[in-house]
């Protein structure tokens, strides 16, 4: 029978047992974040945020690559975009983020050719069928995509598909939680980690968070019962005064995540410091296109000039981001700031903060 | 956007699987996940097969909170 089991993850008795047993818990006060938009509307969704005991408090951190995508990054994509013969290509999330001057959805209703792809593959398809076009990938996305991005990379590279272009601003999640948990007013007890990231990294990318730092780890899975578990267990180690990393998602996540994937990434990609929305330039935390690649490089095939950028004014997006705002804290939320006219990324991403709390919670 | 389907897959021909999405057919590149073969589940993210999905772990998973709960999870298999 075909993923049946998925039934137990869901099921309202087995999600009632573990609320029960966390309301059974009498240590101190904890704060998990959490840090895949995945997780976020989980959640949001299910409504474990209210459900939760009240000692534990729930806070979103940068967990949604399309949130924390810097506006210079797009504001570049979208010169690039309005280049004369190039085809602008990018997941569907970004469309509607609004950048510095106009999001690409309006740079497509302006006159740049912008589609958006379900994978990379397609663009490199569209880069086939239009040897006269330059098409440009946006490289939005963690190390879940980055190596599908790598594939593609290589694939156009070994069949000389020379117009096909990438931007990268992939970013790499554990950088951004030392980054997190070395900023003075992170008020934190324990990291929900990323499932599908992990399955790529391996849960051991975040021993340095748990072992240097002193905050504890569970990878976890996107079902009620997977998000309960891990909040049972985070609360256990912090309890016995323990601070590990830990693997609740072991369905989807092998202990040692994809080596062939991260051999592929790391044969086309080389790690860069980063610019995230909220936290600044994090050394490390990104990926650009190695020497060998460059030719795909749209960095370096197109010059923009972005000089103008600047971060949304009066958008608290940077502090939901870091955990130490809630949406309900922003003056926009709700009033100014909706799913309809979304004044920053949070508000906008199917994963936002904002979007989570907008749609489920208020 | 780090959503990742699982699927399993009907039909491989080099690196290119068959895979099938609640009832729906699609294609899904195995060059991340080079041992994966047909009837097995995988993870689908961004057209690319990104990881096994271990049936076996999935059940573990439900004996170890069935025991944290002190419960009959694996007996109250839910609608």
């Amino acid at each position: 029978m075909p993923l049946t089991y998925l039934d137990e993850f869901r099921s309202a008795p087995h999600v009632q047992r573990l609320l029960d047993e966390l309301n059974e818990r009498r240590g101190a006060e904890l704060k998990i974040m959490e840090v895949c938009g995945t997780h976020t509307m989980a959640i949001s969704r299910y409504g474990i945020r209210q459900a939760a005991p009240r000692g534990i408090t729930l806070i979103s951190g940068p967990g949604c690559p399309v949130c924390v995508t810097a506006n210079a990054d797009i504001d570049r994509f979208i010169e690039i975009a309005m280049l004369p013969g190039v085809i602008a290509t990018s997941f569907g999330d970004m469309l509607r983020v609004p950048g510095t001057r106009m999001g690409l959805a309006e740079a497509r209703s302006r006159g740049a050719d912008v589609r958006i792809v379900y994978s990379p593959l397609d663009a490199l398809k569209m880069a086939r069928d239009n040897p006269s076009k330059h098409v440009v990938f946006f490289g939005v996305g963690f190390e879940t995509t980055a190596p599908t991005v790598a594939a593609t990379l290589l694939e156009a590279h070994e069949q000389g598909i020379n117009n096909f272009f990438v931007q990268s601003v992939h970013k790499l999640v554990p950088p951004a939680l030392e980054a997190l948990c070395s900023m003075p007013d992170l008020d934190i007890d324990a990291f929900l980690c990323p499932g599908h990231v992990s399955a790529i990294i391996g849960p051991q990318a975040y021993k340095p968070v748990a072992e240097e730092f002193g905050i504890p780890c569970v990878v976890a899975g996107f079902e009620p019962v997977d998000v309960l578990q891990s909040l049972i267990m985070l609360a256990a180690q912090v309890d016995e005064g323990r601070s590990e990393v830990e693997l609740q998602y072991s369905r989807g996540v092998r202990p040692d995540g994809n080596p062939q994937a991260m051999a592929l990434l790391h044969s086309v990609f080389e790690p860069a410091d980063a610019e995230w929305r909220g936290l600044g330039i994090i050394p490390g935390s990104g990926l650009t296109i190695g020497d060998r690649f460059s030719s795909h490089d749209a960095s370096v095939r197109f010059q923009v000039d972005v000089s103008y950028s600047h971060e949304p004014r009066g958008c608290i997006c940077g502090e939901i981001l870091t955990g130490v705002h809630t949406p309900r804290q922003c003056k926009m939320f709700r009033k100014v700031c909706t799913p309809d006219h979304p004044l920053g990324p949070c508000m906008v991403s199917s994963e936002g903060t904002c979007a989570a709390y907008y749609q489920y919670e208020d | 956007m780090c959503l990742a389907v699982p699927a399993k897959i009907t039909e491989m021909e080099n690196q290119i699987a068959t895979v099938q999405v609640g009832g729906l057919s699609r294609q899904a590149s195995t060059v991340l996940l080079p041992d994966a073969a047909v009837g097995d589940y995988v993870l689908i993210h961004a057209g690319f097969a990104i990881s096994l999905i271990d049936e076996e772990q999935a059940l573990e998973t439900i004996r170890l909170f069935d025991e944290m709960t002190g419960g009959m999870a694996s007996g109250g298999g839910g609608a």
